[in-house]
């Protein structure tokens, strides 16, 4: 392809192409500080394509394609060109990894243990993740968690954040700008504009953790917190986890340790501040 | 050389993985993958020298076949569960057949729907009985749903509710409006038994279907990956018989399907390096554009020729059915879209 580039996320190694030159610009902007290994062989391969040679010029609209594809997935205008590549990366990890489970999670570190957060979008997940990465704790990923089937342990995948519509205004106020991306208004997800992670997080992205602390978020209503049994936990997971069914007895097995190893809980918080406390509060009194 | 080349030379064993490039490895794991071959290549260089990243994401590949191999013996066990207490008699096919003989080119190989073969006389029957323990219609319209029961090899496809695996039965192996009609009861009555109590095409039919799935059915779609399959067949079942070419020119006969399944040989020679004796070592012009057809496919995984595709994809539906019954057919598909 015309144009492209490698970038390593956790343990994923991506290629990149794409028909466009600035939806390649703006990745290597935001991932410039990630650790790079050109000799490295990619472990997925995303494309991002004029569906016809004219448009590449004339109303360029950008396919998402690569090892796995979502039939009928609509195009993006060229302008959303660094969305259409996330999708993109998420695609190829979502149905193609197979070395750890995956759960659909923002996780945080911090002692070595992990704090996972896990929820629809709407949730809040990643904007407490991202603001908890802020602070004390190091960032792992907002979109998912990986973890070993072999020991159990969580692994980071910390692409840059997709910070979406409140969140832009409430991290840009915290952040240094040149952490920020360009901002993206008006996509089918609403505003996004993308956080790279703090330099300590990617240098430590490899760094495997133990669970320590399963939260589901809800962002609205009262503060509360709700204890959740493991069957709870297991089934939610379940419909978390992109690769879950995919894995078999492997799946099963890392899911069951899981749920049985690390306490469960559900919180609903009104504002960002409160479900920060909220999540200090649950870690120090509960955190395995 | 490209990805798609190398690929095929890794399969063949013509060349060493070490000797490689580590970028050549970008290419030949985006086209392995589009040609549902990375885990096949897994198996093939399980004991060669990689890099250390590519050995890794091959042992994911391993396993993650191991898991979709015993799902689908599963769900061949599922339609045993079903078929077998009314007597159904049913034939595995393709993939999961080839896991259930414990065939050497079961390893690291993608299995999808799970395809079985009942007699025709039994068709009703076998859809009665999916019916009853779990398996629905997928959403379709009447006139797909007529096309298959009046045209096809097999019933329209079935999904289960609970396990949300597809089951293809079929009656025999080619289109009934196929120029060739292969003999659906002797594939049955001459079936084999596998050691867990399944039945598969005898060896000589098994490659007859394979050949005739890759040859005269389809468009090339997906085409080295099958031919990999005739390849592991021929030479798993020529090594444990030395009259099997003898046997299954005779079978390709009486079927109809000499042409496709010299062709398959053909192919499988030129490609993965199949030994081939005497009768069946010929030059065929025609077997260049089926080989460009399969290797057409650029370093990025894309598929490339859309010129060729299209005559490939045009002959198969000429193969498939009498030229008034594909005119009315186009028209009535180019009216829905």
């Amino acid at each position: 392809m015309r144009h492209g580039t490698r970038i390593a996320v956790g343990p994923v190694q991506f290629r990149i192409g794409s028909d466009w030159a600035a939806p390649i610009a703006a990745l290597n902007r935001l991932y410039a500080a990630y650790p790079q290994d050109d000799a490295r062989p990619a472990d997925a391969t995303v494309r991002l394509f004029a569906a016809r040679p004219w448009r590449r010029v004339l109303r360029p609209s950008v396919h998402i394609g690569g090892d796995f594809v979502v039939p009928d997935a609509l195009p993006l205008p060229l302008s959303m060109g660094l969305l259409a590549a996330e999708m993109g990366m998420n695609l190829q990890v979502a149905l193609g990894w197979r070395r750890h489970m995956l759960l659909h999670a923002s996780a945080v570190a911090r002692g070595g243990r992990a704090l996972i957060l896990s929820g629809e979008s709407g949730s809040g997940k990643s904007t407490l993740a991202a603001l908890l990465g802020e602070g004390d704790w190091r960032l792992m990923g907002d979109e998912f968690t990986l973890i070993d089937p072999a020991d159990g342990a969580a692994l980071a995948f910390p692409r840059a954040v997709s910070l979406k519509n409140a969140a832009i205004g409430e991290m840009a106020a915290r952040v240094d700008a040149a952490r920020l991306g360009p901002l993206l208004a008006g996509t089918p997800k609403g505003d996004i504009r993308h956080l790279i992670p703090r330099a300590d997080a990617i240098a430590a992205m490899h760094e495997p953790v133990r669970p320590a602390l399963l939260l589901f978020p809800r962002f609205g209503g009262a503060a509360e917190i709700e204890p959740m049994g493991e069957g709870e936990a297991f089934v939610r997971l379940t419909e978390a986890s992109t690769n879950y069914v995919a894995l078999g007895e492997a799946g099963f097995a890392a899911l069951t340790r899981l749920v049985r190893e690390t306490p469960a809980f559900g919180i609903s918080y009104p504002d960002s501040a409160s479900g920060i406390a909220l999540v200090e509060q649950i870690w120090a009194e509960a955190a395995r | 050389m490209s990805a798609m080349e190398t690929l095929v030379d890794l399969l063949a064993g013509r060349r060493d993985a070490a000797s490689l490039r580590p970028g050549a490895w970008d290419g030949i794991i985006s086209v392995a993958r589009a040609e549902a071959l990375l885990a096949t290549l897994a198996h093939r260089l399980e004991d060669a020298a990689l890099p250390p990243s590519v050995a890794a994401l091959f042992a994911d590949q391993r396993a993650a076949a191991a898991v979709g191999q015993a799902q689908a013996l599963w769900e061949a066990e599922m339609a045993r569960r079903s078929l077998d207490p009314a007597g159904v008699e049913f034939v595995l096919l393709k993939g999961t057949a080839y896991a259930a003989a414990g065939l050497a080119c079961a390893a690291g190989r993608q299995i999808g729907d799970l395809d079985i073969l009942v007699p025709r006389h039994e068709l009703g029957r076998a859809e009665n009985l999916a019916l009853i323990d779990g398996w629905q219609w997928l959403k379709q319209d009447e006139y797909d749903d007529a096309y298959y029961r009046d045209h096809m090899h097999e019933l329209p496809p079935l999904i289960h509710k609970d396990r949300d695996r597809m089951i293809d039965v079929h009656h025999t192996i080619l289109p009934q409006t196929h120029r060739i009609t292969p003999d659906a009861l002797a594939l049955v009555s001459d079936a084999v038994r596998t050691p867990g109590g399944f039945r598969v095409l005898n060896p000589a039919d098994m490659l007859c279907h394979c050949a005739a799935h890759l040859i005269a059915d389809g468009d090339l779609q997906g085409g080295l990956r099958n031919l990999w399959d005739f390849h592991a067949l021929a030479s798993e079942f020529a090594a444990a018989d030395s009259g099997f070419w003898g046997k299954l020119d005779a079978r390709a006969e009486m079927h109809g399907l000499e042409m496709p399944v010299h062709r398959a040989a053909r192919l499988a020679r030129d490609l993965y390096g199949t030994k081939l004796p005497s009768g069946w070592n010929r030059i065929k012009p025609g077997d260049e554009r089926y080989q460009r057809r399969m290797l057409a496919r650029d370093d990025w995984g894309r598929a490339t020729d859309p010129l060729l595709q299209q005559l490939f994809y045009i002959r198969s539906h000429w193969l498939r059915m009498p030229p008034l019954m594909l005119a009315r057919h186009l028209w009535i598909k180019w009216r829905k879209r």
